[in-house]
């Protein structure tokens, strides 16, 4: 089969849905590849290049909408783009089909089968091909470049020569995947970077990226993203003022804002407020990620650089991956380009279609001549529900006092019955040994009881030396073999001079050897 | 004849000797220590030899010097992973001098009690004042002999169950310590025969243990009413059969808790001695090393939470129900996937165990260290307390390796930082970071306390290969997902490692 990427007819959009390299991917899945003549050279592929690739190249879109079985775009189809589908013939784009419901009326009617990009569901296994998350990093880098060139000032605080600059503050409103990105390029630029998100369980990946998580004190434990397959959902009028509130006292510190808030399905929230825009300082940059959806900043006009009263930048633009079409194209052609992969189990040049699978059932907006949107829920849960944590119960400090007196009886009674056993027997035996055996014996208990408190305190890492150590000292019985080995009976004799000779060995043995050891312990 | 200088040279060697376990407290004070004790033994063999040991005197001098030339060939040859091997063998000595000792006491009571009968004098000694005869008698014996001759009836029959006790716990000690010697060395060609290093009991199992060790007691029993000499050998030999039995029923992963365990036989077995041959610094000394011994069995099993009961008698407690099966797969990793991670890291805890000592990466690991602490990473070592074979066995390495001891981390101190740890490299190390000792219930190792390095954001394992290691349970770190395993010989994969980072 063939795949072909035509020319994107949107005015100011750069990129491309093939490139030469995910072109060699897709050859190794067994399909051919056509491009439009000229698709590639707004994102710095040349013709050249593509044909290098064993692309062909087409010169019109109706020649390659023609010869295309599959055909791969960044942006929807145009009314006359969708004019030209045909039976069975596959589109992959971006598709919003939310919004677009006339255009996809009017695929179904050309019976032809279309998988939306922003509609892969968000599962780990289909992270590959989500596309949405890759042109959002995208996004959320080049909001900070932009915001830093209209910005008069540095990002990282310096003293020089000069004088002292202060460091730039960011505030990242919406920790989404633009969200994450861009804070990740604020902090690497060397700014100071504050972020905000209704999702608490974010607050760990902000702090991961560099920068401070804004923390809102408010009753209603906040929103479980897991609900909404990762995505925020709308928030409570009193949340939403307790927000508002929070920013309005950040304001009038914060250099560069930038916002990323959106609710799947909604216009996007307004966060930033008029009166807000006018507490900020002259200079100052807001970049609305969240402009495409109408904006979260009252002051953002789509597509639009408009600059406050006050003397505050506003950037509405809403093509930023496009602005980077090199690096966006590449990223979206490989997205795609596992799409196909997923497609295509045989490796074979033939799509299989499986509605059966969670990822391109999800995807799949029409299908011989149905509409399949909006799709089942998938089968597998986007992330797994936080499990709530019960808190240990904080102890009272009766209830630990009492916990301490409990744990201290408990002790002494151990203690007592212990000693009430060892006395016992020690006891037991003086009333049946005699006189002579119990001097000696004296000496055993009380050894055995200065032992225990001595080894007690060996320091853990020393155990092995302590083994040493004593295994050379209970050669002690070498006293024993000495004092026999003087004896008339020669049996005797050798007996105790082994014995010597054996405690000798050791003794020397043992001693050297954690002199050997201790002496390795060193200090840094 | 009293030697008053000798008992006061006893008491200084023990205090010296109490003094140098007490140092062992700390690192800088046990180098002190060892010197307490080196000086404790000088003084005490001194005494002895100027005193009631002065028979033969320069043979004994020269048998001294003969163990001192082997002793230091054995303590300087030796290398640092083979200490717990060195320390089971010694062991072994002291239980064979003890039964020789013991042997040796029951044959001078059988000679004096055979002169006191040729002199018609009544032997042992009734109650009261000696008679003038048996002083005169007394004159003409040894040292040991005359204390024996001074013995009443009473006496006599404790000195015998005292002998009996050094004898038999020697026994035990000595063929325990040569099989533990074995098994940790993984059959060194210096052993004359080969031994099993797994688990491995003769039919009948601790039925064997329990009827050999009725028997000894029934043999006493028969010694003490005297049936002489056969009754005292055969109880020796049961005590042999039962140090072997014993040490061969118990796994290669429990030898931490029997080299500490035979420790602690040793010094029981010469305190028996001691109080037989009316000795006190013997006792002294015996029980201070017993007690040492039963002290650092009880901190091995707590640390692997086994009763010592349950060790001793041998073989794991065995599972108890069906273990959680182990889902995922073990995602292998290159040297070059561990060093990026490694330069990207600032917080890193190594975690050794016994596959670092079988590889000798010691040193590998002591360089790697070193490179990551001149690049400004913080280092640091998490030591499990039955990490090798031997209790501290880590640290000995470790401190071989020159690795600083202020970085080395026992369990309790570090287990809670892993959390905030970038990486953590497992090396040759399973059980004591399995998780399964938290949370499934029904493994082998439920309830044993682990170092969680599982919650660390990465974790690499360094691993000769897939498989479940000494103990034989499958370990659920190697499937997670912030796992990778670094498969190959320690030494080899940290040896890759080092080019490639700092």
């Amino acid at each position: 089969m063939k795949i072909g990427a035509p020319k994107e007819i949107e005015p100011g959009e750069s990129r491309v849905a093939m490139t030469p390299d995910s072109a060699a991917q897709l050859q190794k899945l067994g399909y051919d590849c056509v491009i439009e003549a000229g698709a590639g050279a707004a994102a710095g592929f040349s013709d050249a290049a593509y044909e290098a690739a064993g692309v062909e190249v087409v010169k019109t879109a109706a020649a390659l909408w023609k010869a295309a079985e599959i055909v791969v775009k960044v942006r929807p189809p145009t009314e006359a783009e969708a004019k030209r589908l045909r039976k069975d013939q596959l589109l992959i784009s971006f598709f919003w089909p939310g919004q677009n419901e006339a255009l996809l009326e009017l695929a179904k009617s050309k019976g032809a089968n279309v998988i939306a990009m922003d509609m892969v569901p968000r599962i780990s296994r289909a992270q590959k091909m989500d596309a949405l998350s890759s042109m959002a990093n995208i996004a959320g880098y080049r909001a900070v470049i932009e915001a830093g060139n209209n910005f008069g000032r540095f990002f990282t605080g310096q003293v020089t020569a000069a004088g002292k600059v202060p460091p730039a503050k960011v505030l990242v409103v919406g920790a989404g995947v633009a969200g994450l990105a861009a804070i990740g390029t604020a902090t690497s630029l060397g700014a100071i970077v504050y972020a905000f998100d209704v999702r608490p369980e974010v607050s760990e990946q902000i702090e991961s990226m560099g920068a401070e998580f804004v923390f809102l004190e408010f009753e209603e434990t906040g929103q479980d993203s897991a609900a909404t397959g990762g995505y925020a959902a709308p928030s409570s009028p009193e949340f939403r003022e307790k927000q508002l509130e929070k920013f309005r006292e950040l304001a009038p510190e914060i250099d560069i804002v930038i916002t990323t808030a959106l609710i799947p399905g909604r216009p996007a929230p307004k966060l930033w407020t008029r009166d807000m825009v006018e507490m900020m300082k002259p200079g100052s940059v807001i970049v609305d990620l969240a402009a495409e959806r109408g904006g979260n900043c009252d002051l953002t006009v789509a597509d639009e650089r408009v600059v406050s009263d006050n003397g505050v930048v506003v950037i509405g633009y809403t093509d930023f991956p496009s602005r980077m079409a090199a690096q966006s194209s590449t990223l979206y052609s490989t997205n795609v380009r596992h799409m196909m992969t997923d497609l295509t189990p045989g490796k074979d040049g033939q799509v299989v279609h499986n509605m059966e699978d969670d990822v391109i059932r999800g995807a799949t907006v029409a299908y011989e001549g149905e509409i399949t949107y909006p799709p089942p829920p998938p089968k597998v849960q986007a992330i797994a529900a936080a499990p709530k944590k019960e808190k240990p119960k904080e102890l009272t400090p009766e209830e630990k006092r009492a916990n301490e007196v409990a744990a201290f009886k408990a002790q002494t009674k151990n203690q007592v019955t212990l000693l009430a056993i060892g006395a016992a027997l020690v006891l037991g035996v003086g009333l049946i040994a005699p006189a002579s055996f119990m001097q000696h014996f004296i000496v055993f208990v009380l050894s055995v009881f200065v032992g225990f408190q001595v080894i007690w305190n060996v320091s853990h890492s020393l155990h092995t030396p302590l083994m040493a150590v004593t295994n050379a000292i209970s050669s002690i019985i070498i006293l024993g073999a000495l004092m026999q080995v003087g004896s008339s009976s020669v049996l005797i004799t050798v007996l105790a001079a082994l014995g010597i000779f054996m405690a000798a060995v050791n003794i020397f043995g043992g001693f050297l050897v954690t002199r050997r050891m201790l002496a390795m312990f060193q200090k840094s | 004849m009293d030697f008053g200088f000798t008992i006061a040279a006893y008491a200084v060697a023990a205090v010296l000797f109490i003094l140098s376990l007490g140092g062992l407290s700390g690192q800088e004070s046990a180098k002190r220590a060892v010197w307490y004790g080196i000086a404790g033994m000088a003084i005490a063999v001194v005494a002895t030899l100027i005193g009631p040991g002065s028979g033969l005197w320069v043979m004994s001098l020269i048998l001294i010097a003969g163990g001192a030339a082997v002793g230091y060939q054995l303590a300087t040859r030796v290398q640092m992973t083979q200490m717990p091997e060195l320390v089971a063998i010694m062991h072994s000595l002291v239980g064979l001098a003890a039964v020789f000792v013991g042997l040796n006491a029951h044959v001078e009571i059988g000679r004096v009690a055979a002169e006191f009968v040729e002199a018609g004098l009544p032997f042992p000694q009734p109650d009261g004042p000696l008679s003038e005869a048996a002083y005169a008698l007394l004159g003409t014996l040894s040292n040991f002999g005359e204390l024996i001759g001074k013995k009443t009836g009473v006496e006599i029959g404790i000195l015998r169950v005292e002998l009996v006790l050094g004898v038999w716990i020697g026994a035990v000690t000595f063929t325990g310590s040569v099989v533990a010697y074995g098994k940790l060395s993984g059959n060194s060609s210096l052993l004359p025969f080969k031994i099993d290093t797994s688990a491995k009991q003769l039919p009948g199992g601790h039925m064997l243990n329990a009827a050999a060790a009725a028997g000894s007691a029934l043999l006493l029993i028969l010694y003490m009413t005297g049936s002489g000499t056969w009754a005292l050998v055969l109880l020796a030999a049961l005590g042999f059969f039962i140090g072997y039995h014993l040490i061969m029923g118990i796994g290669g992963a429990d030898m931490p808790v029997v080299v500490s365990m035979l420790n602690s036989y040793s010094g029981w077995a010469a305190a028996a001695i001691g109080f037989s041959l009316g000795n006190d610094l013997l006792i002294v000394v015996g029980a201070l090393v017993g007690s040492s011994g039963a002290i650092l069995s009880y901190i091995m099993c707590k640390a692997m939470n086994r009763s010592f009961i349950s060790v001793i008698l041998g073989g794991f407690g065995g599972a108890t129900g069906e273990q959680m099966a182990v889902e995922g797969e073990q995602i292998a990793i290159d040297a070059d996937g561990v060093a990026m991670a490694l330069n990207e890291a600032d917080s890193i805890v190594i975690v050794p165990g016994y596959g670092m000592a079988v590889a000798q990466a010691q040193q590998s690991v002591s360089e790697l260290t070193r490179k990551l602490r001149a690049a400004g990473k913080e280092v640091r070592f998490a030591i499990h307390p039955v990490a090798g074979r031997l209790p501290g066995h880590m640290n000995v390495l470790l401190a071989e390796a020159k690795v600083p001891y202020d970085i080395v981390l026992e369990m309790d101190e570090i287990n809670d930082d892993f959390p905030d740890t970038d990486v953590v490299i497992v090396i040759g190390s399973n059980d004591i970071v399995n998780p399964a000792a938290q949370d499934d219930p029904n493994s082998p190792i439920a309830g044993m306390p682990v170092l969680e390095v599982w919650k660390a954001k990465q974790v690499f394992v360094s691993k000769r290969g897939q498989g479940t290691g000494y103990s034989g349970i499958e370990n659920p770190l190697f499937y997670k997902d912030n796992t990778r395993m670094f498969y190959g010989d320690a030494k080899v994969s940290l040896d890759s490692l080092l080019p490639k980072v700092g």
